[in-house]
């Protein structure tokens, strides 16, 4: 494996991320298992039999030592064997399955819209500066960048569905085995909630971005060199502009992935974050550990690529390493 | 070249000046719309190299941008013109101003290191210049671009023009700077002190190139500055810029021999002399800002020939002689006087030679794997200035930091007083961090922005005497008095103060410690060229007054003679000569010296340049 | 990566010997937006804190003759909830735990990033690194998941609500002070402070710490506006204050499936809540512009 040049820059940084996700996982397993409150009990409630208890402890692996139970977990998530869901008695795998892939649905729904929008808004308003566009969108954006998921979800679902206009449905109702994209009116409002709470904030930090970059002394320099602004924009400013667009786009999904949870609760969208909800709400505990693993997962994916894309970006970074 | 460029560049040049600045007036977009410059006009001929020469804020890059039809942002042009071969180019359309940039007129920024877009290769760039302006086919620009590259000694391999602008030293990348801005053969170039960060050496091959490449393409061009040594070497003519205004404009050696405005005189005399025969001295107090400028003459606070007309009226400018005008009501006076002595420089103290106070033996220090100072031995005796002088990465810095304690990655003896000195200042006993106190090359960084003067003072009073209260006020006090600043500085922050009274805080920061080593290093490095005579000169009076022993070091020798008694000059991490000031700079043996001797811009070397 | 670009604030005259902290302040306040965003907070702030003293009725308490979800009458001005309660009262006796919760485990989470990230920032080397990697391995969740995995085995608890939001708080302020100071620890000042010996303790909290003050207050103030999110997205779930305590989040939820009938037990939290964050937003907006814009009116003098 060689240590040195960009291949070394890639694996050392994969390797963080490895390291990043087993500590992560760590903390799951604390949380869920090694905290006060057995999670047998809680799962039974007070009103349990001495017997019930001693045979879910069992079930669980309560009685053997914590670093047992953890290496059965962590070696099960290799092996896709996660464990068994408290409440049905189903594997986990199965559980979370199909709900995974409708979040991931909603998500890259969102994704689509909201990346391309954020860094057009940003791009737009940093080069039109101070001008009619970007004095409205920099106040619309500060007051939606501040509200809370839940306050754009409920607030769409009273103006769109309930009060002010009726004719989006604000309750995805499903039956099961439905997918959720056979019904698009159900999907609008969720995935405009998700668009909502996330183009505000990346918008603004491409705006300043770019700004900092048509502000930079080389800009001004490729000015004094007489090349046109279409040049100056194309060929100096945007490349330049390309890391914080990474970074933007990152942070942009990450937000969506912690988003998911407090929509899908609001449109009650059948997808992880609803469930991760319901596994807490019943004390569930092999499939909250089985999501929380997966939602780290995926930031620290997320966090990889965008380091990695900035890496090969930016030139000066680029040959310093090799 | 664009046909707007080449429509300009084609009419007669018969009696039309190839750049005329006619009454210009740049000023600010917001607020009260102060000036920031007015009333500036001047001429410029082909092949001729105008110098215009101002402190920090006078308005000369300003000046500078505006002969390119650009200013910075929050500035605006109200009024006047600028004439590029009988054109003015302030009344062309924005599209056609952008065709000429390049073009017909360049650019030369100060720091090459941030004009250069990042990530885009050498060779792009400065193909991109030639492209745009219509230059030909591309085997044509290649050509142009090795051309280019050749007059400033830069390689044009495939190899090179792939480099990224951070693959290069501070050097090169100025000289890519520099070949880019001739590239298309311009009719004027204006150059914003293209050689600041560089060291003398390269600066001096800097220099040349320029005064070369403006004779042999015919350029007009305008070298903005604030260092009139520099300009001497290089300009026919001067504009001395004060507070956004002409103060004084004529040929070099007029105004080196017989300034007519009391602050050229002032800038010439705060130039370091090489011969040393003459004391430095300093311009007191700051340059006015925007909207900060005194009634009657701008320069009348810190003038020494100042009368009761000078606060009632600005003067006009006034010819004081052929081609030499300047604005001044007693400019006849002034003329008469320049010619004369300067004051003596002060006896140098009686040197104890006795037992060294600081001792180093066989040092050899590191910067990780690298070896930056090789087996170095010095000493500097009680009462007495040592000037350590080299170029950027000659090792100074780092030497001195290992006698300040702030290096510790070195191998070696230091003894202080006979007595040995840890490495590093967390090592050492209260008294030697006391007794050897350091003073660093930035004021806007060696001062907590967020304390006041009098905090930052008292923080060694505490720290070593356990002083609070009246007692560190008064001591306080005490301290500013012997940097000649004014006890009402106290209470001020920072920000408030010049660079040069910035620096003074720092002097007395260590003073008041009461210590037996002062460690200055490049203390004026960081300051315009008017504002480190005054620096030196409080050092030297410091040193005389308190018998402290000093360690001066410094890249410029010019420098060294009103303060130091011995030198030791650095090359390459070792000492290559060392001796009593007067004999290192009258007869230098090691080649080195030489060298640098004679790149050093002084007073003498300008004076030569003038003949 | 900042959200306001560096010329976006209009440069401050710095000539004055203000405090550092008194200029920052002012230079915030001189801006409409954070009139307004103070404005705003504190209006919501003085509902939250005063709203239980002067509520008509005690809050878990059914309005006489009224069934749930009736429209705005005389008894009930603005109606009544799913269980008949009268609105009003629930909403004015529902905020305070929200601002005391988030209000705590702010403070709470930037003290403890504040020390962490100037410790890192001092040190270098490999205590800079350890410290940075484990707030990384915090960072890879999201607030509320985080929070939820540990209401998974100890049930909804407000103790272990603070403590979830401040420890997820605590790697974003941690990430910003560090910043912050690493450009400060190199000046030369701190190696002035360090060269005459000031113990290491004294050199970060009285040298770089106030050096930072300027983006720690930003931070501060956009860690308050997420963890009010958070705060009430928790509450919305469940997981906060249980029924029967009146919420401004839990009534969200408990009415949402009566919002066809009667809105307004669903619309007034919801209109708190987005006005709240909205207002520290804004406050936290005009402080970000005022701290650029003194460093340009700083570097401009300079």
């Amino acid at each position: 494996m060689p240590m040195h040049g960009i291949t070394g820059f890639v694996v050392r940084r994969l390797l963080l991320g490895l390291v990043t996700l087993f500590f992560a996982s760590v903390i799951i397993f604390a949380a869920t298992q090694a905290l006060p409150g057995d999670a047998a009990r809680s799962f039974l409630g007070r009103s349990a039999t001495p017997e019930s208890l001693a045979e879910l402890r069992r079930q669980l692996g309560l009685d053997k030592p914590v670093t047992t139970q953890y290496w059965d977990w962590i070696s099960g998530v290799f092996t896709g064997d996660l464990g068994q869901s408290l409440a049905n008695s189903l594997p986990v795998t199965e559980v979370i399955g199909e709900r995974l892939v409708y979040s991931l649905f909603l998500m890259m729904l969102a994704a689509v819209i909201s990346v391309p929008l954020g860094i057009a808004i940003g791009a737009i308003s940093a080069r039109r500066r101070d001008g009619v566009f970007d004095q409205v969108t920099s106040i619309v954006t500060l007051g939606l960048a501040a509200l809370p998921e839940f306050v754009v979800g409920i607030g769409l679902a009273v103006l769109f569905s309930t009060t002010v206009f009726t004719f989006l449905p604000s309750v995805i109702v499903t039956e099961p085995g439905a997918r959720p994209w056979d019904y698009p009116k159900e999907l609008i409002l969720p995935v405009a909630t998700l668009v909502i709470a996330v183009v505000p904030y990346t918008a603004r930090i491409m705006r300043a971005s770019t700004v900092e970059i048509l502000e930079s002394d080389f800009v001004e320099m490729a000015r004094l060199k007489g090349l046109s602004e279409r040049r100056v924009l194309w060929r100096h400013a945007v490349p330049n502009a390309l890391a914080p667009t990474f970074q933007v786009t990152a942070i942009n999904l990450a937000y969506l992935a912690g988003g998911i949870v407090v929509v899908e609760a609001v449109f009650n969208y059948p997808g992880i974050g609803l469930l991760l909800v319901d596994a807490v709400r019943g004390r569930d505990v092999p499939v909250v550990q089985a999501l929380a693993l997966l939602i780290a997962g995926l930031y620290v994916v997320l966090n990889l690529l965008a380091d990695l894309a900035t890496i090969f970006v930016s030139p000066r970074l680029r040959t310093s390493l090799s | 070249m664009s046909q707007a460029a080449a429509a300009v560049a084609s009419t007669p040049v018969v009696d039309i000046p190839t750049l005329e600045v006619v009454d210009l007036c740049v000023e600010l977009a917001d607020g009260d719309h102060e000036d920031i410059v007015d009333g500036v006009s001047f001429r410029v001929e082909a092949g001729e190299v105008l110098g215009l020469v101002g402190e920090s804020g006078s308005g000369k890059t300003t000046v500078g941008l505006a002969i390119l039809g650009h200013t910075r942002r929050g500035a605006r042009f109200r009024s006047g013109a600028v004439r590029i071969l009988g054109q003015n180019i302030l009344e062309l359309r924005p599209r056609h101003r952008q065709a000429l940039r390049g073009s017909l007129v360049s650019y030369v920024p100060q720091d090459p290191a941030s004009a250069l877009n990042p990530s885009m290769r050498i060779g792009a760039q400065l193909e991109e210049t030639l492209s745009e302006h219509g230059f030909g086919s591309r085997e044509a620009q290649q050509a142009r671009i090795a051309e280019a590259l050749g007059e400033v000694l830069l390689p044009s391999d495939g190899g090179f023009l792939r480099r990224y602008p951070h693959q290069l030293s501070g050097g090169q990348q100025q000289r890519v700077g520099l070949a880019m801005a001739f590239a298309n053969r311009p009719r004027v170039i204006v150059l914003d002190e293209p050689t600041t960060g560089l060291d003398v050496t390269t600066q001096a091959h800097v220099l040349a190139t320029i005064r070369d490449l403006c004779g042999a393409h015919g350029v007009a061009a305008v070298y903005v500055s604030h260092d009139l040594a520099v300009v001497a070497t290089l300009a026919t003519r001067v504009a001395v810029l004060y507070g956004g205004r002409l103060a004084e404009v004529g040929p070099t050696s007029a105004l080196f021999r017989r300034a007519a405005h009391p602050y050229t005189r002032r800038l010439v005399e705060a130039i370091p002399e090489l011969t040393g025969h003459h004391a430095l001295v300093g311009i007191p107090g700051t340059a006015p800002r925007p909207g900060h400028r005194p009634s009657g003459c701008l320069f009348s606070p810190r003038c020494t020939f100042v009368v009761d007309a000078c606060r009632a009226a600005e003067p006009a400018l006034e010819e004081v002689a052929s081609g030499h005008v300047a604005r001044c009501f007693r400019s006849a006076e002034v003329m008469q006087i320049s010619g004369a002595a300067r004051p003596g420089a002060a006896p140098p103290p009686e040197i104890d030679v006795a037992a060294a106070l600081v001792g180093v033996r066989s040092l050899t220090a590191s910067y990780g794997q690298r070896e930056v100072v090789h087996d170095v031995h010095l000493a500097v005796r009680p009462r007495e200035c040592l000037a350590l002088v080299g170029e950027s990465g000659s090792g100074k810095t780092t030497l001195a930091r290992c006698i300040g304690g702030l290096h510790t990655a070195y191998v070696g003896d230091v003894t202080f007083r006979g007595k040995p000195l840890p490495a590093g200042s967390r090592a050492r006993d209260s008294e030697a961090r006391r007794e050897i106190q350091y003073v660093f090359q930035s004021p806007y960084n060696s001062l907590n922005p967020r304390k006041t003067v009098g905090q930052i003072i008292a923080q060694p009073l505490q720290q070593f005497f356990a002083a609070g209260g009246a007692d560190a006020r008064r001591r306080t006090g005490e301290a500013l008095d012997r940097v000649q600043l004014s006890r009402t500085c106290i209470d001020r922050y920072p920000h408030q103060l010049s660079g040069g009274e910035r620096q003074r805080v720092a002097i007395a920061r260590a003073l008041v410690a009461d210590p037996q080593l002062l460690v200055c290093d490049e203390v004026t490095s960081a300051l315009d060229v008017s504002v480190q005579a005054a620096i030196v000169d409080v050092l030297a009076e410091l040193q005389r007054e308190l018998d402290i022993g000093l360690l001066f070091v410094t890249h410029n020798l010019a420098l060294i003679r009103t303060i130091a008694q011995e030198v030791a000059v650095m090359s390459e991490g070792r000492i290559v000569e060392h001796g009593t000031v007067g004999a290192v700079l009258d007869a230098p043996k090691a080649d080195y010296t030489k060298k640098l001797l004679a790149d050093t811009p002084s007073l003498e070397h300008a004076f030569a340049a003038v003949e | 990566m900042s959200v306001v670009a560096s010329t976006d604030a209009p440069a401050v005259e710095v000539e004055d010997a203000k405090a550092p902290w008194r200029l920052l302040v002012g230079a915030a306040w001189a801006q409409h937006r954070t009139k307004i965003g103070v404005g705003i907070t504190l209006l919501l702030v003085l509902i939250a804190v005063i709203g239980p003293f002067v509520s008509r009725y005690p809050p878990d308490q059914g309005v006489e003759g009224q069934f749930p979800f009736a429209p705005p009458s005389s008894d009930a001005w603005i109606g009544t909830d799913a269980l008949g309660r009268d609105t009003l009262s629930r909403f004015l006796s529902g905020g305070y735990t929200v601002l005391i919760l988030s209000g705590l485990a702010t403070a709470l989470g930037v003290s403890g990033g504040v020390v962490i990230g100037l410790l890192a920032a001092y040190s270098r080397g490999r205590l800079d690194d350890l410290l940075m990697r484990t707030m990384d391995v915090v960072l890879s969740f999201p607030q509320i998941v985080f929070a939820l995995v540990l209401a998974a085995t100890v049930g909804p608890s407000l103790w272990l609500l603070v403590l979830a939001v401040a420890v997820t708080t605590l790697p974003r302020a941690a990430r910003v002070s560090r910043g912050a100071a690493v450009e400060v620890v190199e000046r030369d000042f701190v190696r002035a402070a360090e060269a005459i010996g000031v113990p290491r303790r004294k050199i970060l909290f009285s040298e770089v710490l106030p050096n930072i003050t300027s983006p720690l207050v930003v931070e501060t103030t956009l860690r308050l506006t997420f963890n009010i999110a958070v705060v009430a997205g928790l509450s919305f779930l469940g997981f906060g204050l249980q029924p029967p305590a009146a919420d401004w989040g839990l009534m969200i939820n408990e009415n949402k499936n009566g919002l066809i009938i009667q809105p307004w037990p669903v619309v007034l939290p919801v209109i708190a809540i987005g006005l709240l964050t909205i207002g520290t937003s804004l406050i936290g907006d005009g402080l970000a512009r005022a701290a650029i814009g003194i460093e340009r009116g700083r570097r401009s003098s300079g």
